[in-house]
């Protein structure tokens, strides 16, 4: 590149927001929604197997406050749906969630009335990952995914705000359709 | 050299006599239909009797049979820890106004199990100490286990959070 050749090793020139997009994507501190089933299979991704924390999200921290991916981990019913609400409403923006399993992608096996068919419904979700439970590998393969959509900007629930941006939080071209 | 489902039907027609309504064996399983006003002596006579000694109250549950008459039954499935031995009593009740008198007076667990069961089907227990829903809100108008409930539910009858 031009300005390395006169600025010489050591600098690299970049954007700020791909830099912080790529801080923000090699440090998910995932929110573990672990409600039902999928959760034995979130806590394997964070064994030392199938490692969660070579990806940067090894903090499972159980508070909203400190997270900023929510992974929601098994069925939810209309009960428990206000819960996670609340939770997902506590967490800090730029935020994102992961719909693991079949349950919180469209209800699952379980199609019936006290049941959500999707926490779609009444969430943002960024990447479903299917299964019954996903296997571990499964939910690191969503992870990844989701790396790329953090790298590119994109946000489901709220565009994440640039640095150096003093009028407010605009909207990325894909939260924009 | 009698089996135990001889010798508890015959103590149960011996005391109460015309209040076993049915019984039937199949398969080594032995049921009773009773009237529900007799139900709660007769469980009591069944824990408290020493040769049958039925203490453990397995499962209370309700079944709706979508009849027009005796629409709605509650089955009891006792087991005797002492003897090993497992009966199954069933009582019916009307569509209008179902209740049954409370069992949780003789075991302690049928209390959260009568909850659960008037959650689901709608059978009053006459005397219960804390009859409230289980599962469902509190608010909830319907009992989701009765046959003409939808299996999908009714719109709008659970509120979720908005988007």
């Amino acid at each position: 590149m031009g300005l390395e050749s006169w600025m010489g090793d050591g600098y690299i020139a970049t954007k700020i927001e791909d830099v912080i997009n790529w801080c923000r994507k090699n440090s998910l501190y995932p929110m573990p929604m672990g409600i039902s089933c999928c959760a034995i299979e979130m806590m394997a991704a964070a064994g030392p197997r199938f490692d969660i924390a070579r990806f940067g999200s090894e903090v499972m921290r159980f508070t909203p406050r400190q997270c900023d991916l929510m992974i929601v981990a098994g069925t939810t019913t209309y009960k428990m749906a206000k819960v996670v609400r609340k939770i997902y409403d506590q967490m800090p923006e730029p935020k994102w969630v992961i719909a693991m399993g079949a349950c919180t992608s469209s209800g699952g096996m379980y199609r019936t009335y006290s049941v959500v068919q999707g926490i779609d419904r009444f969430l943002p979700v960024d990447v479903y990952v299917a299964g019954c439970p996903p296997r571990p590998d499964n939910l690191l393969n969503a992870l990844m995914l989701l790396q790329k959509k953090v790298q590119r900007g994109e946000c489901q629930g709220t565009a994440p705000a640039y640095v150096g941006d003093f009028h407010g939080p605009h909207q990325s071209k894909a939260a924009a359709q | 050299m009698e089996s135990m489902n001889e010798k508890v039907l015959e103590k149960l027609t011996a005391k109460f006599g015309d209040a076993i309504l049915e019984s039937n064996e199949f398969r080594g399983e032995l049921t009773m239909v009773v009237p529900k006003e007799r139900i709660v002596d007769i469980c009591t006579f069944l824990r408290t009797d020493e040769e049958l000694h039925f203490d453990l109250l397995a499962d209370l549950c309700g079944i709706d049979m979508y009849t027009p008459v005796k629409r709605f039954g509650v089955i009891y499935n006792i087991y005797s820890l002492t003897t090993k031995h497992r009966i199954r009593l069933k009582t019916f009740c009307e569509e209008e106004n179902p209740t049954v008198p409370t069992v949780s007076g003789v075991w302690g667990t049928a209390n959260w199990h009568e909850r659960e069961t008037f959650d689901m089907y709608g059978i009053h227990f006459e005397g219960h100490p804390d009859l409230r829903r289980m599962y469902m809100p509190d608010e909830f108008e319907y009992h989701p286990l009765r046959k003409d409930f939808p299996l999908m539910g009714i719109p709008g009858s659970l509120e979720l959070p908005k988007k």
